[in-house]
């Protein structure tokens, strides 16, 4: 009778704790992983080989940007990948709707639709992003990234950075 | 001192309560937070795009998140997605087409009949609503990523003459 009891007791405990971590991230904030380098030196700085390791930055995630959906050129954003659902990107927000931004291949400015967003990685040469599959929906966009919390050498607050190419337009 | 000893140890009880039943209300909006966005919420829709499936003046749905998130949402259902034009507003569609398919559509149902073929992209949707003369689906704003899509519509409980599955 008393192991059940405790059994129960503890299933009790991890279900509000489920609960109440459940609520929290989905939110107010969160803690995620980054992985790759499109992002560098923002996060992940360092070449390593393996992925998923330890010296992987862990980025704080706020999600009160998500009541009204504003944002301002500069924002780190994470959101869901256009192609695949279950993956999400880490990448800077570099155009908003009405901006003009000018595309890679064509030599060609484009208008940013309403609603939409243009997003680019930090490190152009790693990364896969809205250069490659045009401007995201803002209800994509899952949170914005506000501190490093991991690694403890690393902590601190992730600035707001505008690329000097995108400035004059 | 005493007094205040005695002070605190007449108010404890009622302060030991109140942090108890406050912890009871916090668990319960976490409850109701966790299903209403990963299990099942009624949602209101309204609007002349989706009939004659669902009314103009409003209908109250029960939308399902999980079939959403294993990735299991097919053609033909109903679907709530959120706006890829406007990100605060959610609207009620039904699944034409997924990621792969080609479809035809009518550019302007009421004046020609003009059609076009496009192939959805990967991990893309077309959605269009069932009244297609009076509707901004995917004809205007071109197919939208699975990531926006919230839940599937399946049971209607209000009005009560159209209770059942959608």
């Amino acid at each position: 009778m008393g192991t059940r009891n405790f059994l129960w007791n503890s299933a009790k405990k991890f279900f509000t704790i489920g609960l109440i971590g459940l609520t929290v991230s989905d939110r107010y904030f969160s803690i995620v992983p980054v992985r790759g380098y499109s992002m560098s030196p923002t996060f992940n700085p360092q070449i390593s080989s393996s992925t998923g390791s330890l010296t992987d930055d862990r980025v704080l995630v706020e999600k009160f940007c998500l009541e009204k959906y504003k944002f301002s050129c500069g924002d780190v954003v994470v959101f869901c990948s256009p192609s695949n659902h279950r993956e999400m990107h880490i990448k800077r927000i570099t155009a908003l709707p009405g901006d003009w931004i000018s595309t890679p291949h064509s030599y060609d400015a484009i208008v940013v639709p309403k609603g939409h967003c243009w997003v680019e990685g930090d490190n152009s040469v790693f990364s896969l992003d809205s250069r490659s599959f045009g401007p995201i929906p803002l209800g994509l966009v899952h949170g914005r990234v506000t501190h490093i919390v991991w690694p403890p050498q690393r902590v601190g607050k992730v600035d707001k950075r505008i690329p000097q190419e995108h400035l004059p337009f | 001192m005493s007094r205040l000893f005695q002070f605190a140890r007449q108010w404890k009880p009622i302060i030991k309560e109140g942090f108890s039943q406050s912890f009871l209300i916090a668990k319960f909006l976490c409850l109701l937070h966790v299903t209403n966005t990963h299990v099942c919420t009624p949602v209101l829709v309204y609007g002349p795009s989706m009939l004659p499936t669902l009314n103009l003046t409003g209908d109250v749905v029960l939308v399902e998140h999980l079939s959403q998130k294993f990735g299991k949402v097919g053609p033909g259902e109903v679907v709530v997605v959120r706006s890829p034009e406007n990100p605060r507003k959610t609207v009620t569609k039904r699944i034409v087409a997924v990621e792969g398919e080609s479809v035809t559509f009518l550019v302007e149902p009421a004046l020609s009949d003009r059609s076009h073929t496009v192939v959805v992209p990967r991990g893309h949707v077309w959605i269009q609503g069932d009244n297609i003369y009076s509707s901004r689906d995917s004809r205007q704003f071109g197919p939208v990523p699975y990531g926006l899509i919230l839940g599937k519509a399946f049971w209607r409980v209000w009005p009560p003459d159209g209770f059942g599955s959608l």
